[in-house]
């Protein structure tokens, strides 16, 4: 009850005193997810609270997972129990179609929204309108071992085929010193393992659905997708891989048992730490590979955003620490604590045009490349009805996903067949979609 | 034996358990059952319409429905099978007069203060995953190559780690009633000459079987509601290996948002915690006398 | 103990005890172990040996002041065994003492309150609780873990007090002592060991308990299982920092066990008595 009414107080004050300072104390409460950038974050506040002497600002820190659970019960039940949301590229779209978001226009001058990449700025705007700010942002890409690849003989291309990346897996595996060729995701969950598979089909020419809602899963280049991407885990994968994430791969990688990783390009930033990695400075990077003649590199695109809730009571606060956590400003303040490493990627052009962390960043120009490179309007070079590149934005795709992440995981545990995932994955998806009410 | 007077006031003893716990099970299951004939997915509130029994057809007919509840009786007695048939052994063992019995005891049940997800994650990262977990030390000391457990016997995994968790709680629970043994008894059996395995089968176990039937009842009802170490570890996989009911349901409620079907699941699973209970009940109820 | 016991199978059944006891303590000592680990020393493989950083420990301090999730713990799990106990010892009492032929029937559909997976009952609950204005504050999780606690309460003091021989009530009436004299010279004192085990367990419940706990609250009344899923699965290193985090919210409750350790396993010694 107390909060009830403090929070009404709250609102009414602010109302009352709009356009004065008001000497009124605000508390944001920030819903956020336990990434390092976030952290970080959190650790800085004080210098948003010296701007605005009239917040304070209280933290909810939660993993990625319970986090998504945490907030999403509360949007939708209009709980009010947030103030500020980290939110991703997943959720913008249909929450602002919900209206449980609030726009964000009104940002101050200097917040230059034009500087914003304009992939990312269009992943999170629904009819031109920008519902969440972004805070940074990731597409994917190769980071290989250059000294692996080296002792095998091998050059890189920038721009590898599946072709090349097999080839490479091959020579670079060396099983009896624990250095495999590849590591990739085979956790089920549809930000785990259908995260990185979505994207492979999309390379290889598939799409989830036709223009019919149709799940395309029964088709030749899904097939072809997960073949290969079963072929590479098995022969040149490390054991255990059906229960590896993101987190899994990153240790291997940075303890330096894997010749290649393909995933998120945030993970660059923590490969080439040497505080934290072994290979810190036997690292480079490729573009996410295509298949031969496809020019289709997966589209994978998120970017970790905040947004205000409608149901917050204290938006036009939410709206300044929005404005404040995302700026050029807060880059330049990270830069200046941390180096120009520890800037959050992937949201603004300027920081890729900033010389001095382009010298400290030897993945910025790769990761820009894979940004830019993303469509997540289009995601496949077939038709498809939906946007979305390692996923599918709609509101069942958390389900779907995972149910059918379990079934690829489970060809990768070799307990079926790839025609039998595949088979599996369809009917399941027929059968949500159906119940859904997608396919007529 | 007992008066009327004593009688009544035993009724107003018990009444407030029971009314709060009446309330505490007609709000939310109402509720639950009120929601599982509704079309409401939390993600399109807008949307939501009567479903009928739809909700139910569609929770029953999930292609991993069987499968799920397979794995829950598999889960519920394997972890049932190693904490009785562990626990027993482990309170007689640190029952007998030992150096250091105090710190030996608190080790043993020290398992059960670490929380469930914790506890899952340790498992999984740092004991038996193939690349870095204590286990594959071990096999790679012994020559052999590592298991990957998680990939190769999913639901096994899984029920050692529960295991471990609700060990300490039967332990607690047996040693407890070992302790009330009447000690003349035993002395006069052993007098007799009746060896260990009589003495154990004679007496001890039977004096223990009130202590082992609540252990089996209080694990298996929270057995049947595990879900957060699948979670962490599996997420059910790969393929449905290691999804059990609750996992099912998570999967409806958390992942697809989906309140109506969650709902459905639920009364489901009440429906089929129920036989199981009553199962118990008139198999080793008895010994609650 | 009378019986005189050789030393040689005393401390055979020593190492043995010992050799199982630290085989169930591992998976914790090498938590301990890791949160004194580096990041880097963590995932670097089996070692015993930590180089003793306690910056894990730090780091998590700075991030996520420990003391406020310590103390909602505490009250937490403190108030809503106090509360289960006020509301079951006198049902379970009554139940051990004075039993209709339902008893049985009324414990079991005690248990089966239990059966219902609170991720199917979330959605209704959140809204109760955002009416009533619950939500985030101690007194609803108080309310809730009581509540979800409550059938295990009545349970195991309801087999602690049928251990409790009816006989010496009797015994004690046919000398004439008054219902006062039984409560507090015969019943409780035989009582009070199977209560405090029971409310030691119930706080460890109520303390572990991590659904409820994270889903209906935020920051004022957030413990230590939120505490501990702001450190779990990060992107990046975490696992001394888990360690760490892990170990901070196991230490209370480990060291409240090991000073009641002879109050929880004893529960009854009725051996004594008859």
């Amino acid at each position: 009850m107390n909060r009830t009414i403090r929070a009404l107080m709250g609102a009414t004050a602010l109302c009352a005193t709009a356009g004065i300072a008001a000497a009124q104390d605000t508390t944001l409460t920030v819903a956020t997810v336990n990434n390092g950038d976030m952290i970080r974050m959190q650790g800085l506040t004080s210098d948003f609270t010296e701007k605005h002497p009239d917040i304070t600002v209280e933290w909810v820190t939660l993993e990625e997972n319970i986090l998504r659970e945490r907030v999403t019960t509360d949007i939708a039940t209009q709980g009010g129990q947030y103030d500020v949301l980290t939110i991703g590229t997943y959720e913008v779209p249909i929450w602002a179609k919900q209206q449980w978001l609030v726009p964000l226009d009104g940002l101050p001058d200097d917040y230059d929204a034009d500087d914003l990449l304009p992939a990312v700025s269009e992943a999170l705007s629904v009819d031109g309108t920008l519902y969440a700010a972004p805070f940074y942002g990731e597409s994917a890409m190769v980071m290989y071992r250059t000294d692996l690849a080296e002792a095998a003989g091998i050059t890189m291309p920038e721009s590898p085929t599946w072709a090349d990346i097999k080839a490479a897996a091959e020579a670079m595996t060396d099983k009896d010193n624990e250095v495999y060729g590849i590591c990739l995701r085979g956790k089920p969950g549809w930000g785990e393992n259908m995260a990185f598979l979505t994207a492979m089909a999309n390379s290889y020419g598939a799409r989830w659905f036709d223009m019919d809602w149709k799940p395309q899963f029964d088709s030749q280049e899904w097939n072809a997708a997960l073949t290969d991407y079963l072929d590479l885990m098995t022969n040149y994968g490390p054991p255990g891989a059906s229960s590896n994430g993101f987190n899994e791969n990153l240790s291997l990688f940075q303890q330096g048992k894997c010749g290649m990783w393909i995933d998120a390009t945030v993970a660059a930033s923590f490969v080439t730490d040497p505080e934290n990695s072994t290979v810190a400075d036997k690292v480079s990077f490729a573009q996410f590979p295509n298949k031969e003649g496809m020019d289709n590199h997966g589209n994978w695109l998120w970017a970790w955003s905040l947004a205000i809730p409608a149901s917050s009571q204290k938006q036009d606060a939410a709206k300044q620490f929005i404005a404040w956590a995302t700026s050029k400003g807060y880059t330049e303040l990270v830069a200046s604590k941390d180096g120009w490493r520890a800037a959050p990627p992937g949201t603004r052009t300027s920081l890729y045009e900033n010389p001095d962390y382009q010298s400290e960043a030897p993945f910025a120009a790769m990761t820009l490349q894979a940004i830019n490179a993303a469509n997540t309007q289009k995601s496949s070079v077939q038709d498809i009805p939906y946007t979305g590149g390692q996923f599918v934005a709609i509101p069942e795709f958390q389900g779907i996903g995972t149910a059918v992440g379990q079934q690829f995981s489970a060809a990768l545990a070799g307990q079926m067949s790839a025609e039998d995932a595949l088979s599996a994955a369809q009917a399941n998806t027929t059968r949500e979609m159906t119940r859904a009410g997608y396919i007529k | 034996m007992a008066t009327r007077q004593t009688a009544s006031l035993a009724r107003l003893m018990r009444a407030p358990a029971i009314i709060l716990l009446l309330i505490w099970m007609l709000i939310p299951l109402g509720m639950t059952l009120y929601y599982s004939f509704l079309n409401y997915n939390l993600l399109n509130p807008a949307n939501t319409s009567w479903a009928g029994w739809f909700n139910y057809q569609y929770f029953y007919t999930d292609p991993a429905f069987f499968e799920a509840i397979w794995n829950t009786i598999v889960l519920v007695m394997g972890v049932l099978l190693i904490t009785v048939c562990g626990g027993i052994a482990i309170a007689m063992l640190i029952d007998k007069p030992i150096f250091g019995q105090g710190i030996v005891r608190i080790l043993v049940i020290s398992p059960f203060f670490v929380m469930p997800p914790v506890a899952a994650l340790i498992w999984k990262n740092m004991i038996m995953h193939p690349s870095y977990g204590v286990f594959a030390d071990i096999a790679k000391f012994f020559g052999a190559s590592p298991v990957d457990w998680f990939a190769t016997y999913p639901l096994l995994s899984i029920i050692i780690i529960v295991a471990w968790q609700w060990l300490p709680f039967a332990t607690l629970i047996l040693l407890t009633s070992l302790q009330s043994l009447d000690g003349e008894q035993m002395e006069a059996a052993e007098m007799d000459g009746a060896p260990a395995i009589s003495r154990f089968i004679y007496l001890t176990l039977p004096h223990m079987a009130r202590a082992i039937t609540v252990v089996v009842l209080i694990q298996t009802i929270f057995l049947l509601g595990i879900y957060a170490e699948i979670l962490v570890t599996t997420n059910g996989g790969p393929g449905y290996a290691s999804t059990n009911l609750t996992f099912l349901i998570y999967r409806a409620a958390r992942l697809n948002f989906d309140i109506g079907g969650a709902a459905a699941g639920g009364i489901i699973a009440v429906i089929l915690a129920n036989f199981v209970a009553i199962f118990l009940m008139r198999a080793v109820g008895k010994n609650l006398d | 103990m009378a019986r005189a016991i050789s030393r040689n199978s005393k401390i055979g059944w020593t190492v043995a005890a010992w050799l199982v006891a630290l085989i169930i303590f591992f998976p914790i000592l090498y938590t301990i172990i890791t949160s004194l680990k580096t990041e880097q020393e963590a995932i670097a493989g089996f070692d015993l040996i930590p180089s003793f950083s306690f910056s894990s420990y730090e780091t998590v301090q700075n991030q996520n002041n420990y003391f406020r999730p310590f103390m909602n713990s505490v009250v937490i799990a403190v108030g809503s065994t106090l509360l289960a106990l006020i509301v079951a010892i006198p049902a379970a009492w009554a139940m051990a003492f004075s039993p209709t032929k339902r008893t049985k029937d009324i414990l079991m559909w005690m248990l089966s309150t239990k059966m219902m997976p609170a991720v199917a009952v979330l959605v209704p609950i959140y809204l109760i609780f955002l009416r009533t204005g619950l939500m985030d504050t101690r007194t609803g999780l108080v309310i809730i873990l009581m509540l979800m606690n409550l059938p295990i309460v009545i349970w195991m003091l309801y087999t602690y007090f049928r251990e409790i021989p009816g006989e010496i009530l009797e015994a004690a009436r046919m000398d004439g002592a008054t219902l006062r004299d039984e409560i507090l010279y015969i019943l409780t004192p035989m009582a009070v060991p199977g209560i405090a085990s029971t409310m030691l367990l119930n706080i460890i419940l109520a303390w572990n308990e991590a659904f409820w706990t994270i889903q209906l609250t935020t920051t004022n009344a957030a413990p230590l299982s939120a505490f501990i899923a702001s450190f779990s699965s990060p992107q990046g290193l975490f696992w001394a920092k888990l360690s760490a985090a892990s170990t901070m919210a196991i230490a209370p409750i480990l060291i409240l066990g090991w000073f009641s350790q002879k109050q929880l396993v004893r529960g009854l010694t009725f051996g004594a008595v008859k």
